[in-house]
This record gives C-alpha cells, sequence and structure tokens, in this order.
C-alpha cells in the first residue's frame, strides 16, 4: 500500500460514491468520468501504460460523453424532487453484499493467493500489439465486425423511414 | 560548438543538477523539465495572439492594434492586466463548483499534452513508449471540460455551443488519429521521438520526412484539417460562431476564467500542430543536409509558427461552415479518405523503392480524393456566385 495508490483508492471510490449518492445526473456523470480518471491512474500505477491510456481515451473521451449526451437528450440536467434512493434499496444492498461475499471469497480460496506477484511488468505496447496481430487476430477480427454491425445497426434504427407517396 | 548549442538546454540542466544532493536530482529534474513548457508556450500564445490581431487586420485592410508599444506589440501584456482585474461574473443560477471547475480542468490536459512532444533533440519532457497515445488519451479529457463549461452556465448559447463542439470533436477525432496511424504503421512505434529519429535522413532531393510520401501528404492535409477542427478555428469555428452564439460555451465567463480558456484554446491548437510537425514535418530536423548547424529545438519552433501563420491566414480567408456541411465533410468526405490513405501507406511499405512504388501510391492518393471529391460535387450546380444586394 503506497501512498499513490491510496490516494488513487480514495479518489476512485469516493467519486463512485458521489456518482451513486449526488441529485444531479450531470453531477453524478462527471463523478463517473472522474471514477474512470482514478481508475486509469490505477492502471497507469500498476505499470500499464497502454490500458491506462486507453481507458482515458475511451471511458473518459467516449463514455462519458456519451452518459451525458443521453442525459440531456432524454430527461434534462434538472435535479428530481424525491429521494434519489429506490424503494428497495434494502433488497438491492443484500443482493449486492452477498454477491461480493461470494466473489471475495472465490477469490481469497482460489489459487491466485499463493501465485508470486509479476516481478516485472514488461508488457510494451509493441508487445501487444504483436500479440493482438498474430496469436490473437481472430478474436480481434470477431470483435471489430461485431462492432461495425452494432454500428451499422444503430445507424438503421435511428433512420428515418422514407415517407412513401 | 554546433554541437554545443544545440545541447545548450540540456548541459544547461545537467550543469544545475550538479550542484544538488543526491536525493534532489530526480525531483529537480522534473520539475525542470517541466518548467520550461509553462513558460515557452504561455509565451509563444502571447505572442501569437498579437501576430494574429495584426494578420488578421492585413488581411481584412485594417491596422490591428498600434496603441500599446510600437506595432502594438505591447498589447498581450495589456490584454493580460486587463483579463486580471476585470471582476470575475459567475451567473446567479449557474451550477458554481462545476463553473469554477472547467477552466482548470480545461487548462491541465492541454499543458500535459506538451509533455511528450519532442522540441528538439534529446529535448523532451517525458520519453514514454506510449507517447502518442497519451497525447490522445489527454486530449480526449479535453472534450467532457467544454461541456462542463456550456452546462454549468445555465445559458442556452453556451449550451449549444458545448453540443456543437462536442459534436465536431467527437466527429474529426476519428479522421486525426487514423491520419496519424499510417505513420505508426510505418515506423512500428508509438514513440514520438522514435517518429522523429525515423525521419532524420536525407535521400537525395528532399528530406526523408513522411509528408514527401504520397500517403504522408495526403495524412499531412488530412491531419491538419483534423486539427483546425479540433482545436475550434475557422472555419470550424461553429462552436463559438459570433453571429449564432455569440461567443459559445465560454459565453459566461469572464476576467481571467476567460483568459485560462483563451490560453487553453490556443494552446490545444500549438500542442496539436506541434504533434503534426512530429508525425509528418520531420520533427526537429533540418530541411536539408547542409543547415544542420541550426539548432534543432530553433527548427522545431521556426516550423510552429509556420503552421500557425498558414492557420492565421485560413482564418483570415476561408467563410465559416454550416454544421451539416461540418458532418458531411467529416463523415462522408475525410473518413473514407483516411481509410484508403491506410491502405495505401501499407502498399508503400511492402512495395520495393523505385518509380513503380510512387506511381502506386499517387493513384491510390490522387485516384480516391478525384471519385470521392466529384461524387459529392454530382448534382450541386456551382457556378459563378450571385450577389443579390451586393451588386
Amino acid at each position: 500500500m503506497t501512498l499513490p495508490f491510496i490516494i488513487l483508492s480514495v479518489l476512485t471510490i469516493g467519486a463512485a460514491v458521489a456518482a451513486m449518492t449526488l441529485r444531479n445526473l450531470v453531477h453524478c456523470a462527471l463523478a463517473v468520468a472522474a471514477a474512470f480518471g482514478g481508475l486509469a491512474g490505477l492502471y497507469l500505477q500498476l505499470d500499464a501504460q497502454f490500458v491506462g491510456f486507453a481507458q482515458i481515451l475511451v471511458y473518459i473521451g467516449a463514455v462519458a460523453i456519451l452518459i451525458v449526451f443521453a442525459i440531456l437528450l432524454t430527461r434534462g440536467g434538472e435535479a428530481p424532487e424525491k429521494s434519489v434512493f429506490s424503494a428497495t434499496w434494502l433488497t438491492g444492498a443484500t443482493v449486492a453484499v452477498v454477491v461480493f461475499g461470494v466473489l471475495a471469497w472465490t477469490i481469497v480460496k482460489s489459487l491466485i493467493g499463493e501465485r508470486e506477484p509479476a516481478q516485472t511488468a514488461d508488457a510494451t505496447v509493441k508487445q501487444i500489439g504483436d500479440a493482438l496481430m498474430t496469436k490473437y487476430v481472430l478474436p480481434l477480427e470477431v470483435v471489430g465486425l461485431l462492432l461495425t454491425a452494432a454500428l451499422i445497426g444503430a445507424v438503421i434504427i435511428a433512420m428515418r423511414d422514407e415517407v412513401k407517396k | 560548438m554546433f554541437e554545443s548549442l544545440d545541447q545548450i538546454f540540456i548541459t544547461l540542466k545537467h550543469w544545475i543538477l550538479g550542484f544538488l544532493p543526491e536525493g534532489w536530482q530526480s525531483l529537480v529534474s522534473a520539475i525542470l523539465s517541466l518548467l520550461p513548457i509553462l513558460v515557452v508556450f504561455p509565451t509563444l500564445f502571447a505572442i501569437t495572439t498579437w501576430l494574429e490581431r495584426k494578420g488578421l487586420a492585413r488581411v481584412q485592410n485594417r491596422y490591428g492594434p498600434n496603441r500599446a508599444g510600437p506595432f502594438g506589440w505591447l498589447q498581450p501584456a495589456a490584454d493580460g492586466i486587463k483579463a486580471l482585474t476585470k471582476e470575475d461574473l459567475v451567473p446567479r443560477a449557474a451550477d458554481k463548483v462545476i463553473h469554477f471547475l472547467a477552466p482548470v480542468v480545461l487548462v491541465i490536459p492541454v499543458f500535459l499534452s506538451f509533455a511528450v512532444l519532442p522540441v528538439g533533440r534529446n529535448m523532451v519532457a517525458v520519453d514514454m513508449d506510449a507517447g502518442l497515445l497519451f497525447f490522445f488519451a489527454v486530449g480526449a479529457a479535453t472534450e467532457l471540460s467544454v461541456f462542463m463549461a456550456g452546462w454549468s452556465s445555465r445559458n442556452k448559447y453556451a449550451l449549444m455551443g458545448a453540443m456543437r463542439a462536442i459534436a465536431q470533436m467527437v466527429s474529426y477525432e476519428i479522421p486525426l488519429i487514423l491520419s496519424s496511424v499510417t505513420v505508426v504503421m510505418i515506423v512500428g512505434t508509438l514513440s514520438p521521438v522514435k517518429i522523429v529519429e525515423a525521419q532524420s535522413g536525407y535521400g537525395g532531393l528532399l528530406p526523408d520526412w513522411f509528408v514527401f510520401t504520397p500517403w504522408g501528404l495526403l495524412g499531412f492535409i488530412l491531419f491538419m484539417i483534423s486539427a483546425t477542427a479540433e482545436s475550434n478555428r475557422s472555419p470550424f469555428d461553429l462552436p463559438e460562431g459570433e453571429s449564432e452564439l455569440v461567443a459559445g460555451y465560454f459565453i459566461e465567463y469572464s476576467g481571467f476564467k476567460f483568459a485560462l480558456f483563451f490560453l487553453a484554446e490556443y494552446l490545444g491548437m500549438f500542442a496539436i500542430s506541434g504533434l503534426g510537425i512530429t508525425l509528418f514535418l520531420g520533427g526537429w530536423n533540418a530541411p536539408a543536409a547542409w543547415l544542420t548547424w541550426i539548432p534543432s529545438w530553433a527548427w522545431f519552433f521556426m516550423k510552429l509558427v509556420a503552421i500557425i501563420l498558414v492557420l492565421i491566414w485560413v482564418r483570415g480567408t476561408v467563410p465559416r461552415l454550416r454544421m451539416d456541411q461540418l458532418m458531411n465533410f467529416a463523415w462522408k468526405f475525410m473518413l473514407p479518405l483516411v481509410l484508403i490513405n491506410l491502405l495505401a501507406a501499407a502498399i508503400w511499405h511492402y512495395m520495393t523503392p523505385g518509380i513503380p512504388r510512387w506511381l502506386v501510391g499517387i493513384a491510390l492518393v490522387v485516384g480516391p480524393y478525384l471519385w470521392l471529391g466529384l461524387g459529392l460535387m454530382e448534382g450541386k450546380k456551382l457556378g459563378a456566385r450571385k450577389y443579390r444586394f451586393a451588386d
């Protein structure tokens, strides 16, 4: 537990809590963006440059913008009158705690804990690129095809139907 | 002699570090690498505001600033004092915290992006393996602050300006990144330092800059068009179109906060022009072997000022686009050209050097340009412009 790790963790968790509790939806979206930034900082602290920068580029640059646009285009940025907590928060909290408990138990019980931590984080961007272009080229292409199909599908759904005369 | 002049700043830094105890050296070294960025580029910003006002005045047949100092060159100082002494107005309905945070969040990534630009031989603040990715990542973070500024002002012009700015930045980010990918494909690295090193040879008549290849020329032009759009400059200055939105997303900012927006806009323009120089114009390399006696950092800044002058010239010449024209241009014209340019670069990489490679490269660049351009112009009768009132 180093000092940068503690600062980044506090920032990420604090922003995530703020995203759930703030009244104004746009504030929540900005808090989510801050949490994404904290996560990117954690990746960078682990010497994972590519993942860290991709996290900023994709999540802060695209996903946060998308969330903000969606909020503005659907319901406006006004704060709701009633409480932000849903009526069934007790059930939700129970489910969350149970899921967290099961996951934590599994992780603690698994063999990961006994493994030696990787000594050198030497995955350079070049190695990631080489791996993507040789060993993992088929999954990459499949994901690319899927995303293209999703893009075209979104355009077709959004396209206005031709008015027949 | 020339060698020492080229490395004078590095020598200076090591000389200063020599006086310090061991424990302090890494910290002071980092500060000494970053301090020049915080000094040089804002100074260049001050000079550019004067140059721009003078240049635009020349284009528009005016004098421009001519009261503060000889030829008005003290104008930036006067502007700065004015911005500092003005009252900082915050609208009553504004979201105070976000309204305050927006200019700060905008300026930080812009300054960060200079960290990976090699401004001279051995002169880069952070030599990062994924430097290019870092540059685009921090560039993407500015979009959110533009939204923060526009939304928190509670002003419909500001919000419309912010929406326009984000739509434009998201659209032009794609051709911007894809046109840089060609260089990454050819060099095989994301490190700006290595990209500049790959362009340091002098073969025949021209230096080995990527702009002197068919794909590089198209890539450079597309890159600079997208860069102009990314930095919200004319002819892509719709987010702040004065005749429609008064000032766009920073309409409710006054005093020094407004100056911060202004600063961030110009620094963003310098950063992205600097990246264009690094990727296509050979970075700090001299244009000919017999000119290498001029220091490398001087070449970088000469190229940067040249690009700034061209941008001022474009601003004075080209009228503003309409929103639909802007989007059509990005998605129907630039995106296909950029994708074809990727193919052209790949074919260029695998063909043996010689005349056929040049012919294929030129055909792959000029052909799609003509085909797309003529296709999009089809059915539009663009004759001589008729003015109904001005005749």
